[in-house]
């Protein structure tokens, strides 16, 4: 079964035709990445996924719920959680701040809640405080988690990001980049980190990827788009072989 | 927090006001100390009227209403991030609603706090529903505007309002058989809404609704991005602050018995804005600070007459390129 399903997905500014006539699924459990030459509209998938972009035509739906008209917190409210490709932290607050955001959506006590400060507001508290320690002890930087972000090494700081959407508690999880500034041992325990949030959490995922190596050893169905079409979609040795793929990243060869 | 390698700009800053700063919040970081500076604090305030005489209370009751007032603009400016150049709108709804609801329907004082309450929530709602979808610059525009529109309305709006000159013989309020005329008695009064006010805004900010408006201050995208509805949560910010303004309105009528619409001028706006920002937007402390320095100030060098604006216009500027985060410090982590 697909937890997401696109059909037709059109986006334009003005002239510019950036995503056109893009169909794709994602099985629920699975883990399927995009990939793309620069500027093939990747980003902006994401985007459109996430309800930050209209499309101007074609649907996309999420768990049978068509989406397309939904703003990114009712999206993010429904099961959908993403990072960002340039790191969007809440730089001056603490960690443990950042990632206490991703239950937002899962609570809701409101003004009178927080001056009376009554039973239920209080034990609301301490859950959002219990899952947030649970989210950043599962990405491994619980240690860090009164620091202000600003102040974490980038590795670390991707890693907020990463318990910050796992808070959201998620069905979906996009990553867009996720291995863009890691170096080589951070690599490894990104992998190593998806394949546990896949196993241990049950979380679908779906990510954006320019280091062909990782995309290579972990996903299950790899779709390539250029300008804005899918070209290619398949596992890996097919995507591989595919001459459109290889035409799309280096050129076609002269006769 | 120590860095591991202070940089050579970190380790200069820590010379002088900031090791003292340091030091300062080092001393409060126990609480018991904490605890007893704030006695300390309330013990003098409830003391002063004995000694005082009623030039120094009036100044004094005058500070407490504009610390009611920063705090209230502080939820929208500091914890939001909104910019708001038409504060004094809120302000006037309170108070008009006591002047109205008193004056020609002979209500009971008490009976139109909760009366201003729900208008002063209407006048968010009506004013932020549309403005507060857009982005920083806009917003004030749009905020001055609707300051400007509120003023005008009451001005022109002759039968209810009492026009260009206002409201005149506004009922005092009483408590257990008691009216409240002098001036030690507003000066509690004052000093009771101090109290709420800071209490609620401490809590409102130490919640998920205090840390949702600051997710939207740092990264509106980001904060969207984590199922908050900003728009929503922005109104929430606009309505609180209208709250404390309308409330603290209603005592304002109260105490001058007579209001016009020249009280709520885009000056006052502007004023109130910024105590808050010379005070240090998000920081409680920062706003009694602030109201304080606006109104003690301009007594203070009385003697020096009109060249005293002049000078604060001075030491403003002054703050602002060496201290632009306030007056006061930000806690470092």
């Amino acid at each position: 079964m697909s937890i997401l399903q696109v059909r037709d997905l059109t986006l334009r500014f003005g002239g510019l035709e950036v995503i056109s006539r893009l169909s794709l699924e994602v099985d629920a459990g699975g883990l399927v990445s995009l990939i793309g030459p620069n500027g093939a509209g990747k980003t902006s998938v994401f985007n459109c996924l996430t309800g930050f972009y209209r499309a101007n035509s074609g649907d996309i739906a999420f768990n049978g719920a068509s989406i397309l008209k939904l703003k990114p917190h009712r999206i993010t409210r429904m099961g959908m959680a993403r990072t960002f490709q340039n790191l969007r932290l809440f730089k001056n607050m603490t960690v443990l701040e950042n990632v206490m955001s991703g239950m937002h959506c899962r609570t809701r006590a409101g003004a009178l809640g927080a001056i009376l400060r009554n039973p239920a507001q209080r034990a609301e508290e301490a859950e959002i405080q219990r899952v947030a320690d649970e989210c950043l002890d599962f990405v491994g930087i619980l240690e860090h988690r009164d620091r202000l972000a600003k102040n974490l090494p980038y590795g670390d700081q991707r890693r907020v990001e990463w318990a910050r959407a796992l808070a959201t508690r998620p069905k979906l999880l996009l990553l867009d980049e996720p291995a863009a500034g890691l170096n080589y041992d951070e690599k490894e325990r990104l992998m190593g980190l998806i394949r546990r949030i896949r196993r241990e959490l049950n979380i679908t995922i779906f990510l954006i990827e320019h280091d062909m190596g990782l995309v290579m050893r972990i996903s299950e169905k790899v779709i390539v788009i250029d300008y804005g079409k899918k070209i290619a979609e398949g596992d890996c040795t097919t995507i591989q072989n595919d001459p459109k793929v290889i035409e799309a990243y280096l050129g076609k060869e002269e006769e | 927090m120590a860095e591991p390698f202070p940089t050579p700009a970190s380790v200069m800053k820590r010379s002088g006001v900031a090791a003292l700063e340091e030091r300062l919040f080092s001393f409060f970081d126990n609480r018991r100390r904490r605890y007893s500076a704030y006695a300390i604090l309330i013990l003098v305030s409830l003391a002063i009227p004995a000694v005082g005489d009623n030039y120094v209370l009036e100044i004094l009751a005058n500070s407490f209403f504009y610390i009611v007032l920063c705090l209230g603009l502080n939820v929208v400016v500091g914890y939001a991030g909104l910019l708001d150049l038409g504060y004094a709108a809120f302000f006037a709804v309170g108070a008009y609603t006591t002047g109205i609801l008193t004056s020609h329907y002979g209500w009971n004082f008490w009976l139109t706090i909760p009366a201003a309450v729900a208008f002063s929530i209407l006048a968010g709602v009506i004013i932020g529903g549309p403005t507060l979808r857009l982005r920083s610059d806009y917003l004030a525009i749009v905020t001055l505007g609707f300051g400007e529109i509120t003023r005008i309305v009451a001005r022109n709006l002759k039968d209810i309002t009492g026009g260009a000159s206002g409201l005149i013989g506004i009922n005092r309020p009483s408590l257990f058989g008691l009216e409240l005329y002098q001036i030690h008695h507003y000066y509690y009064a004052f000093f009771v809404m101090v109290i709420l006010a800071v209490f609620v805004s401490y809590r409102l900010q130490h919640s998920r609704l205090g840390r949702a408006w600051q997710y939207v201050r740092e990264d509106e995208d980001a904060a969207e991005a984590m199922g908050i509805d900003r728009v929503a949560i922005k109104l929430y910010a606009y309505i609180t602050g209208a709250v404390f303004a309308g409330v603290a309105g209603c005592f304002f009528a109260a105490k001058m018995t007579a209001i016009s619409p020249e009280t709520f001028q885009f000056m006052q706006s502007a004023t109130i804005l910024m105590a808050v920002v010379m005070g240090g937007m998000g920081k409680i402390p920062g706003m009694v600070l602030g109201a304080l320095a606006l109104v003690l100030f301009p007594e203070v060098f009385r003697e020096i007459g009109s060249m005293r604006m002049l000078v604060f216009g001075l030491v403003l500027v002054l703050l602002m390129i060496f201290r632009p985060q306030g007056m006061w410090p930000e806690r470092k982590n």
